[in-house]
Formats: C-alpha cells, sequence, structure tokens
C-alpha cells in the first residue's frame, strides 16, 4: 500500500508540477478571496477592525474554498480520457491511490496555507505569532481536509453534477474542522496558545478519523465511481 | 491450466441497459481471437469485462483464474486493455507514462525503453508531454504501455483505428510477438481481414451475445500468422526470444 | 395487480434488483394476497391513528392543557418540537442501522438500501420542521430566530449533510453500486453528527444557552394534561414517521419492480439484436 501511495503521490505531484494549475489558479484564487474579504468586511486596519479579527476564519474559509478546487483538480486530471476506468485499470491498491493522492493534494494546500497566511497577516494588519501551533495546526487540519475531500472527490466522481456535488457534501462535513482550525489560530495569533491545544486536539480526532473513513472507504467507492 | 477467459451466460449491465445479454465465451492460453460485430454488438463490453472493468450482474466469468464475480482488482494489474480512452496522463511525458503503468502493474521496468524503442516514440517523442502529441501518437503511446507491462492476456480494442499504416504493421507485429511469448491476445478491429489474418479463431456478436460461437474461419488463420512470422520475423518482448 | 416478483424473460438469471424485494408482501400465493390486502389495512390504521394523534395533540396542546407559569402560551410549542426531533433522531438511526446491515455481508439486501433512503428521506423533512419550530420557539425566549446553540448548529449541519446524502443517492447508477455508495455516505455522515455535535458544544461553552430540546426543564412543573399531551404527541409524530416510511419504503420498492421489469424487457430486446443476421 505504501509502494503504491508514493507512487500515485509522485504522480500527481509530477502532474502538478509539469501543468501549474495549482500555484497558476488555485493560488491566485485563494487570494482573490482575501481580497474580496477585505472588499466586504473592511476597509480598516490594526487592532479592533473586523478584518483583524476574523482574520483566522477568513484564512480557513479561503483554506476550503481552495481544498475544494484543489481535489476538484486531483480527479479531474483522471479523468480526462474517461471517468477513472484508469485509475481502476491500474491495479494499484485502492487504500493506496487514497492515501497517494490526499498526500499530494496536502502538499499542495500546505504551500498555499504558508502563501495565504503571509499574505493573509499583511492585508489584515494581523502579526503572525505562536508560529508552532499555527503551523500545527495547519497540518493537523490539512490531513483532515484532504482525507475528506479526497473520499468525497471519488464519491463525485461518478455523479455528472460532480462540480456542484463535491462541495455540499465537504462543506458540511468539514465545518468542525474550520471550527476548530479558527479557534486554534486565533488562540495562536491572540498570544494565549495555550487556550488551543485542546482545538489542536479536536482537529487530531478528525484527522485520525476521516483518514480511516478514507482508507477504508476509498476502495469500494472508486469501485463504484 | 485452463483457460484464460471462461464465461458462462455473462450478463453485464449499464444502469437499465444490458451491454452483454449472456455472453458464453471461452478462450485457450496462447489463442489470439478476434471479436466481430457490428457497432454496438458488445465487443468493447465484453473486452472491459474480461478486464475487471464492469461488473459481471448474472453468470460466472473467470479471467486467468480469477473469479471476477469475487475479485475484479487482482486481474487487472495482469490483463493489458487498450481502450478507446488511452488512459494516459495528458500532463505527463511519454516515458513518465509508461513508467508509472509499469510500476502500477508491477512489470519489469526494464520493458519501458524496450517498448519506446519499439513504437518508434524514442527521441524527440520519449520527453514529450502526452497533451502534446498527435491522436496517432497518443495512440501509440497507449499500445506501448501495453508492450512495456508484457501483460499474459492482451484485450485489443479497435487497435487498429487512428494508427498510419506503419503503426498497424507494428500492432501486428506485437500482436504476433505476444502470441509466440505465450500470451493471449483476445481483439476486436473493424480492419476484418486484418485481424482475420492474425486470429486463430473468429467469434461473433450481436446484441451483447455470441451468435457464431467459434465457428472455423474458412481459411486458415494460423498459416497466415506463420506467414506473417516469416515475413518479417515476430517482434518477441521476451528476453530469451531468439532462445525460445 | 400484485406486488409480487414477476417472472423475468431470463433463461437462466434473473437480473438483479428485480428479484424477491418487491414491496411489502413476498409470495403469491393466495394466503399471502389476503396478508397483503391485511398489512394494507394496517398501514391504512397506522395512518388514521397518527392523523387522529397529531389533530389530538393540536386541541389537547392548544386549548386543554393550561399555559405554564414561566413560559405562558409558549410552552405550546413544546408538545410539537421534541417529538419531531426525536423523530429526526429515529429516522436518522434507522437510516444508519440499515445502511451498516446493507454493508454487513451477510445482510445484504436490497431492501436495507431502500428503507435507508426511505427513512433519511423523512428524517430531512423532520430535521426541516425542527429547525422551523426551534426557530419559532427560539424568536419570543431568545429573542431570535437563531442562536448559535451547539444542538442548533449541530441540526442544521446535519439537514445539510443528509441533503448531501440525499444527492449522492440520486448518482446514477447500478441498484447495487448506488446502494453500496450510499450506504458508506450515510455511514460518514452519521458518524459526524457526535463529534460535530461535541466540537461545537465546546465552541460554545462560554456560554451555555438554554437548550431548546431540554423538556425535562419544565417537567417538574408539568401538568397531568401537560404530560399526557407530550407523550401523545410522541407516540403520534412517531406513528406519522412510521406511516411515511413504510409509503415511501413502497415506492422503493415498485420504482424497482419497474426498474426490473424494463430490464427483462431490455435484455429480451437487447438479444433480439443478435438474431438479426448480422455480417
Amino acid at each position: 500500500m505504501w509502494r503504491d501511495a508514493l507512487l500515485v503521490a509522485g504522480k500527481d505531484l509530477k502532474i502538478e508540477l509539469r501543468s501549474k494549475v495549482g500555484l497558476g489558479q488555485v493560488v491566485p484564487f485563494a487570494l482573490v478571496v482575501l481580497l474580496l474579504f477585505g472588499l466586504a468586511l473592511g476597509p480598516g486596519v490594526g487592532r479592533g477592525s473586523v478584518l483583524f479579527s476574523a482574520e483566522p476564519g477568513l484564512f480557513w474559509i479561503a483554506v476550503l474554498l481552495a481544498t475544494v478546487l484543489a481535489v476538484q483538480r486531483s480527479f479531474a486530471v483522471e479523468a480526462v480520457d474517461d471517468a477513472s476506468d484508469g485509475l481502476r485499470l491500474s491495479g494499484l491498491d485502492p487504500a493506496g491511490i487514497f492515501v497517494g493522492k490526499a498526500a499530494a493534494i496536502g502538499c499542495q494546500l500546505l504551500v498555499l496555507e504558508l502563501v495565504l497566511a503571509l499574505v493573509s497577516s499583511l492585508l489584515y494588519d494581523r502579526h503572525l505569532e505562536g508560529g508552532l501551533l499555527l503551523a500545527g495546526s495547519c497540518v493537523v487540519a490539512t490531513v483532515g481536509l484532504v482525507s475528506i475531500g479526497t473520499v468525497y472527490g471519488v464519491v463525485s466522481l461518478g455523479a455528472r453534477q460532480r462540480e456542484t456535488l463535491l462541495p455540499l457534501l465537504f462543506f458540511p462535513m468539514v465545518a468542525p474542522v474550520l471550527l476548530a482550525a479558527t479557534k486554534a489560530w486565533d488562540a495562536a495569533l491572540s498570544g494565549s496558545p495555550g487556550h488551543g491545544l485542546g482545538w489542536l486536539d479536536v482537529l487530531a480526532v478528525f484527522a485520525v478519523a476521516y483518514l480511516a473513513i478514507g482508507t477504508v472507504a476509498f476502495g469500494p467507492l472508486l469501485e463504484d465511481a | 491450466m485452463g483457460p484464460v477467459i471462461s464465461l458462462r451466460e455473462a450478463v453485464s449491465l449499464s444502469g437499465r441497459f444490458p451491454l452483454l445479454a449472456g455472453v458464453t465465451f471461452e478462450v485457450a492460453e496462447g489463442e489470439v481471437v478476434h471479436l466481430r460485430g457490428p457497432n454496438g454488438a458488445g465487443k468493447s463490453s465484453l473486452l472491459r469485462l474480461c478486464a475487471g472493468l464492469v461488473a459481471v450482474s448474472s453468470g460466472t466469468a473467470v479471467v486467468l483464474g480469477h473469479d471476477l464475480t469475487a475479485d475484479r482488482q487482482t486481474v487487472r494489474r495482469e490483463v493489458g486493455l487498450l481502450a478507446h480512452s488511452s488512459f494516459l496522463y495528458d500532463d505527463l511525458s511519454v516515458v513518465d507514462n509508461l513508467r508509472f503503468a509499469v510500476r502500477a502493474s508491477r512489470s519489469d521496468p526494464a520493458g519501458v525503453d524496450r517498448a519506446l524503442a519499439l513504437l518508434g516514440l524514442d527521441g524527440r517523442l520519449r520527453g514529450t508531454r502526452v497533451g502534446r502529441l498527435s491522436a496517432g501518437q497518443r495512440r501509440r503511446t497507449a499500445i506501448a504501455v501495453l508492450a512495456a507491462r508484457r501483460p499474459r492476456l492482451w484485450l485489443l480494442d479497435e487497435p487498429h483505428a487512428g494508427l498510419d499504416a506503419e503503426g498497424r504493421e507494428l500492432l501486428d507485429e506485437l500482436v504476433v510477438g505476444a502470441r509466440s511469448d505465450g500470451a493471449t491476445v483476445v481483439l476486436a478491429s473493424h480492419e476484418l481481414d486484418r485481424a482475420d489474418r492474425l486470429a486463430d479463431r473468429v467469434v461473433a456478436l450481436a446484441g451483447g451475445r455470441v451468435v457464431a460461437p467459434a465457428p472455423a474461419p474458412a481459411p486458415a488463420p494460423a498459416d497466415s500468422v506463420r506467414g506473417c512470422d516469416e515475413a518479417r520475423a515476430p517482434v518477441s518482448l521476451a528476453e530469451g526470444c531468439d532462445v525460445a | 395487480m400484485s406486488l409480487v416478483t414477476t417472472p423475468v424473460g431470463l433463461d437462466s438469471a434473473p437480473p438483479p434488483g428485480a428479484p424477491a424485494e418487491s414491496g411489502t408482501s413476498t409470495s403469491a400465493r393466495p394466503p399471502a394476497e389476503t396478508g397483503r390486502s391485511r398489512s394494507a389495512l394496517v398501514l391504512r390504521l397506522v395512518g388514521a391513528v397518527a392523523l387522529v394523534g397529531v389533530v389530538a395533540t393540536v386541541w389537547l396542546g392548544l386549548w386543554v392543557t393550561p399555559p405554564d407559569q414561566f413560559m405562558g402560551n409558549l410552552v405550546r410549542l413544546l408538545y410539537l418540537h421534541p417529538s419531531i426531533a426525536w423523530v429526526m433522531y429515529v429516522a436518522y438511526g434507522v437510516a444508519f442501522l440499515s445502511s451498516l446491515l446493507y454493508l454487513w455481508p451477510r445482510t445484504r439486501s436490497l431492501r436495507w438500501d431502500k428503507l435507508a433512503g426511505a427513512s433519511s428521506e423523512v428524517g430531512v423533512v423532520f430535521t426541516g420542521l425542527t429547525l422551523v419550530t426551534g426557530s419559532i420557539w427560539g424568536r419570543p425566549t431568545w429573542g431570535a430566530w437563531w442562536t448559535w446553540d451547539p444542538l442548533l448548529t449541530t441540526t442544521a449541519l446535519l439537514f445539510v449533510l443528509y441533503l448531501g446524502y440525499l444527492a449522492v443517492r440520486r448518482i446514477p447508477g447500478d441498484s447495487e453500486v448506488r446502494a453500496r455508495r450510499s450506504a458508506i455516505a450515510a455511514l460518514i455522515a452519521f458518524v459526524d453528527v457526535p463529534i460535530c455535535y461535541f466540537s461545537v458544544l465546546w465552541w460554545r461553552s462560554l456560554h451555555q444557552a438554554p437548550s431548546v430540546d431540554d423538556p425535562v426543564n419544565g417537567k417538574t412543573y408539568i401538568h397531568g394534561s401537560m404530560a399526557w399531551t407530550l407523550l401523545l404527541s410522541f407516540v403520534s409524530f412517531t406513528l406519522v414517521y412510521v406511516w411515511l416510511l413504510v409509503h415511501r419504503y413502497r415506492l422503493f420498492g415498485l420504482a424497482e419492480r419497474e426498474e426490473g421489469e424494463g430490464l427483462a424487457l431490455a435484455i429480451e430486446e437487447r438479444r433480439a439484436e443478435s438474431q438479426v443476421p448480422s455480417r
């Protein structure tokens, strides 16, 4: 399984490096979202402004939206010719495909989160403090996001309306992740990382649960896609 | 060892439409079988069923010793399906596509270079993104994937389509070579004469069933295959092909 | 016309989906016919009792029971809201269990899939009703249509989660394929509910709002007629659920049967194609 996971992740990242869809479209899209938040909730700088206090939430909303795009892209690559037949025909271990695809999306998301964190801190004038908790919650939250995203990515692969189905399935499932990640970030940025540790645990619970769900469910779902 | 493919009254559905309406069909090891039939007869579906891609709704299907009603996963690694769609990644180069397929099916990685050379995809095309290839070159790449994997069972769906004259010759040579390596080949082609010449046996399909269960085709196909062999040395993909 | 498995025109194997799954009764014998009409009668009875029960609940709730000493007339909503929420939980519980039973190889049967589909559909309707009645209750109580109470928030998420599940059920495909995919989706949705609840609970732990679904609060003061009304409400809404569930289930069965017959026909047609002499 790990061998297959590595193979799939390597393949997906290579495709991403060659096509640069993530870099060229998903990252700019997320940046536009940050700008739009500024327009909707701004103007205002510094402590007391809406943007300042909402920064963690806005950051994670942008990440969530970008995740949907990244997942869609990851499965669009497989369905260029014919929906998912290639993946199935490859004879790869389904759990390996799941872990590989999730890992590849996760790598891209972490890069995106880094960019977004810097830009949102800049735009909304909030210094990035408590770096360890920030980074930690990013990693753990990303595991949860990509796991459930990959599961629903393959569910919606078989649907004709896959562009609309994925967000419908994905967003309610990750609402708690959004909640916990925002809280953890809020705690870190307000200089009280102690409060964020509990939320980190919540994130970890989701990461483990969704990873487990995906490892088990991906195979049958791919078969049915 | 039993037959490579053994179907009994196999039904395969797509939603409510029966792609295959009860097919009984057997292929022995080392045989080259040509599936004939009009469009929509179920040729592609039969090949896809043998590749473990579509579920067997009722009846039995055993391919390479794997019961497809129970497990369709293992068989996929062992068969090579050349389908209408190429299952290639547009953003990867030709050689990367081959490498991925070979690793995924746990085949011998040495097959990649050999297959590229065989299909004239070495040199400039080797590192080209598949998305940039012409339709014919793309088809060749898909065939090269098969040649690199060297499966025990080749399932070729319209293999001649989209190929130039040279490509078609190459494909025929590949089939002959695969056969002399002991592989089994099932192909469905609209190039009837060409495919009949390659085949040991012709099976006709219509309406999702076998209509002429293995009649001996009039001209002895084995001879023509042999003639083919003599004309140009068979392209053997096996390591010790000249010994064999 | 009977709800009985029709002999499908396949000489060797019946198509999947068609056999032995139809409707409420199972065999073609005359005794079963009477059994079927009896079950139809029972169902009609359930429907009638449910209707009477709901009407009685409304009557008792609005006219007979006294206003609460703290909540005043608002208390009357409590005869409705908890029982609707209860049905919601029952419905999702049934959907979860039947999805589990479908996935369990020994009990795999399309019956469970239909039951899960029917139950979650009813569940979604009752979730909507829970939200609406809760909201109506919340407006005068808290001065807002919506508060970010953990229960409210989770219920809203539940609503969307199961709407997603129903969307997954509509993805076209072979009935077995569809059933398996849906069952997995149902499990995922259901498992998410408790963890969702706890995370939202912690989120709101700063000021624990009075929970809507807490009839226990009032129970110590509850008047005799109030207790009876509440009980009646629970029973009659559960009956409404059963009635809707059975009907929806039967509808699924009929649709499936139609599909099965269409399939037999399609296979025959497909085979007829092979009679036409080909080249």
